[in-house]
């Protein structure tokens, strides 16, 4: 009992406390102090060295011109989608299709989305030669191109699912049904009745997935490295390659530069504050001013034009991984290979069996411990009737908010001064930073909704809370349960930064070593390494979908809910 | 003297929330006995049933005792009162086959495998079910869903059984099958019965006092 009292506690404390400390200890170096290299004493040397590298004013500009291009397109192409197709079957279609397409980590997504949209990539080669005349691969800068829109894009198809699932999850407490009838009633078409109607109720419920999706999409590094510009990278990549430089002074101005990054994320939500309001503003003007229609053909057309292609261009792009990891020969401007063998597989897969094993350990090992602490949460919500206020969902956020490359640094500084040693436990517990607000937020709802007079009715039968807790509640939520492991498994095996960061490069997973081959030009191994992430992060949502079907399969109770 | 004290007794019990009280009752339930206690929704009658059971929410303070044939089971964990109850819904466990929900509610002094088996086969015969043991809970019919939760909540030996509106879910004909199984069953194990309601049909069918509340 007294332990489940601590759980909620604990919980927080191993969620922010790294965040914390991180913080701390990116912000001591930045300002010069870092014993361990000599810096004693209060300085703004870091800043001063961080404001005479050339590409500053660029690295700034390209983290707030990704970032906000990224969460405003997402936006917009959710917003747009949902407006026209709320409660049709295209929508119920999509919704299927949400828990593989957020299983696929964004490094796996980003290499897909390369191998579609390069010169010599499947798109090119479909046009080729016939339309464009091209035999060989045009000597184009596509992806990596020095305004970062391919990596724009890479982060779209990503966090367009992530929006949708959140602004699903929040649709049924703005009561879409009755309100739309209502505008529709009055004359309004379905988009513009729904944007006037339903919207306003709904965005307020996605505020602070919106906010981590700008915040995450500013400073994100995989995707930068595979899809982003790299003379000069997003600021974060830079900070990234500072903090892995074998010259230790330039730890001062990473830290200086991780700073910055953390200033601009901070001044890039305050921006989308002030334009949420501004266009609370207008909007009230639009909706006041009576219009009932707005091109509605055309503007569903184009949601669902553009959902369709976010979701086209995740799928694609892993048949293109798929393909090129059993081609053999295959020559611009062929759509297909010549060949298929599994030659490559052969030949690099059994290097990928100790990152697949340390991947999954750490998922495994990060998920566990994220799915009893919010077990224990929930349980004593439950058991002594606490009831979480607005405060604690925003400390939920918090880690999602706070970008992994201000802090991180800190937490590998923070070990360097104390000279801990940082291997595969350090990296579980910093993957669990990133996995239990993700667990908690997937877990709490189903798990709230469940009926509390089944435990009122066991009681009166004589079962304990503990009986109760592990006799009728755990096998009636296995599902949800289960859900909320597949999604903790998939958050932690995308994790590429706090691998990086906190493993001290010394732990390797497929995510680091997919990332790490963006630099070269093997796309077999690229291939299948993507390919073997992606079956890591997936395989959880696979258990979650068929170990209730089959421990259910005679309970018609469990089973068709 | 003790006969006296036998029953569910319910001494200068008085609900509040934020100082504001809500339902206050003085009652002796004697074995066997209903009481009615009806009134519109929103009057606290859930509360009421919250403040026998013992899981009253933090919020709701509670003075005076919950007396159970003479002992003050106040301060008991809801587990450890042997206060039975049926709701509107009957809540049969999902995961569990009707053979198992009436095994869950089999006391552990019941022993060996064996033993219980035919305790819950017995039981089954009884409610008209017999041979049912593996069938899912959800494949059954409303009726016969009514009889394994009623006979559930007996298996546990309650000393005392809570009716949250049991019957208003139920179309008249079976109604009215239902109410008088439900009835029977109590009177025949002397189980003093408190039934809250807003139908006066159920409270006349029940036959005891009725207590209104406003």
């Amino acid at each position: 009992m007294r332990a489940l009292r601590a759980a909620p506690g604990l919980t927080l404390a191993l969620m922010l406390g790294p965040v914390a400390a991180g913080l701390i200890g990116t912000l001591a170096p930045a300002l010069g102090v870092f014993p361990a290299l000599g810096g004693t004493r209060l300085s703004l040397a870091p800043f001063a060295a961080l404001a005479a590298w050339p590409g500053l004013g660029r690295a700034v500009f390209l983290s707030l011109f990704t970032g906000v291009a990224a969460t405003l397109i997402s936006l917009g192409i959710v917003t747009l989608f949902a407006a026209g197709w709320q409660g049709t079957r295209a929508m119920a279609g999509i919704e299927r299709a949400l828990a593989p397409l957020l299983a696929v980590p964004h490094a796996a997504a980003a290499f897909g989305l390369a191998f579609l949209i390069a010169p010599s990539g499947w798109i090119a080669r479909a046009l080729s030669p016939w339309a464009t005349g091209w035999t060989r691969p045009a000597d184009l800068l596509i992806v990596q191109d020095p305004w970062g829109l391919a990596m724009v894009a890479g982060l779209v198809i990503k966090e367009v699912p992530f929006v949708l699932l959140m602004l699903l999850a929040a649709l049924p407490q703005a009561r879409p049904g009755p309100r739309l009838r209502i505008a529709r009633a009055l004359g309004y078409g379905r988009v513009t009745g729904w944007l006037k109607a339903v919207f306003p109720a709904v965005y307020a419920q996605i505020r602070l997935p919106v906010y981590a999706v700008l915040a995450y999409s500013m400073s994100v590094v995989d995707v930068a490295i595979i899809l982003g510009p790299n003379t000069p990278p997003p600021l974060a990549v830079q900070v990234v390659r500072w903090m892995s430089d074998p010259d230790l002074s330039l730890r001062f101005q990473a830290a200086a530069g991780a700073v910055v990054q953390l200033a601009l994320v901070a001044i890039a939500l305050a921006g989308w504050r002030l334009g949420e309001i501004a266009i609370g503003t207008l909007g009230r003007r639009w909706a006041e001013g009576g219009a009932r229609r707005h091109g509605e053909g055309a503007a569903r057309g184009a949601g669902l034009a553009l959902a369709g292609l976010a979701a086209g261009a995740v799928v694609a792009g892993l048949a293109g991984l798929g393909l090129w990891s059993v081609a053999g020969l295959w020559g611009f401007p062929e759509a297909l290979p010549d060949t298929v063998s599994l030659k490559s597989w052969a030949r690099h897969g059994p290097a990928l069996i100790a990152p697949a094993r340390e991947t999954l350990l750490i998922a495994g090992a990060a998920t566990a411990l994220a799915l009893a602490l919010v077990l224990a949460c929930l349980e004593a919500e439950h058991r002594f009737g606490l009831t979480p206020g607005a405060r604690s969902l925003w400390l939920l956020y918090l880690p999602l908010v706070v970008p992994q490359v201000a802090f991180l640094p800190g937490v590998q500084t923070l070990a360097l001064m104390g000279g801990a040693d940082m291997g595969r436990g350090a990296v579980i517990l910093g993957h669990l930073v990133f996995v239990l607000p993700y667990v908690f937020l997937t877990l709490a709802a189903p798990w709230r909704a469940w009926d509390a007079r089944h435990a009122t009715v066991a009681a009166a039968l004589g079962a304990g809370p503990g009986r109760v807790f592990w006799a009728v509640r755990m096998p009636m939520l296995l599902a949800p349960a289960l859900g909320a492991m597949a999604v903790g498994l998939a958050v932690s095996v995308g994790q590429y930064l706090p691998t990086l960061l906190i493993g001290a490069g010394r732990v390797q997973t497929l995510t680091t070593e997919a990332v790490a081959l963006a630099s070269g030009g093997d796309r077999r191994l690229i291939g299948l390494t993507a390919l073997a992430q992606t079956g890591a992060s997936v395989v959880g949502f696979a258990l979650a979908l068929a170990v209730p079907r089959i421990v259910w399969r005679r309970r018609r109770g469990l089973c068709g809910a | 003297m003790r006969g006296m004290s036998m029953g569910l007794q319910l001494a200068g019990l008085r609900i509040s929330r934020g100082g504001a009280a809500l339902v206050q009752l003085e009652a002796h339930v004697r074995p066997g006995e209903v009481l009615s206690v009806m009134g519109p929704s929103g009057v606290g009658k859930s509360t009421l049933l919250a403040a026998i059971m013992g899981t009253l929410a933090p919020g709701f303070t509670m003075t005076g005792q919950v007396r159970l044939d003479g002992r003050d089971i106040t301060a008991l964990p809801p587990e450890a009162r042997r206060v039975g109850i049926l709701y509107q819904e009957e809540l049969l466990f999902p995961h569990l086959s009707v053979g198992g929900n009436l095994a869950f509610a089999l006391p552990r002094s019941v022993r060996g495998r064996a033993a219980r088996r035919a305790r819950v086969a017995a039981a089954l015969a009884e409610i008209g079910l017999q041979g049912a043991e593996a069938r899912d809970p959800a494949t059954l019919s409303g009726g016969q869903k009514a009889r394994v939760a009623l006979m559930r909540m007996l298996l546990a030996e309650p000393r005392a059984l809570l009716l949250d509106e049991p019957f208003s879910r139920l179309d008249a004909a079976l109604r009215a099958q239902v109410r008088a199984v439900v009835f029977d069953r109590a009177r025949a194990k002397g189980l003093p019965v408190l039934l809250v309601t807003h139908d006066a049909a159920d409270a006349q069918a029940a036959g005891g006092d009725v207590v209104h509340l406003t």
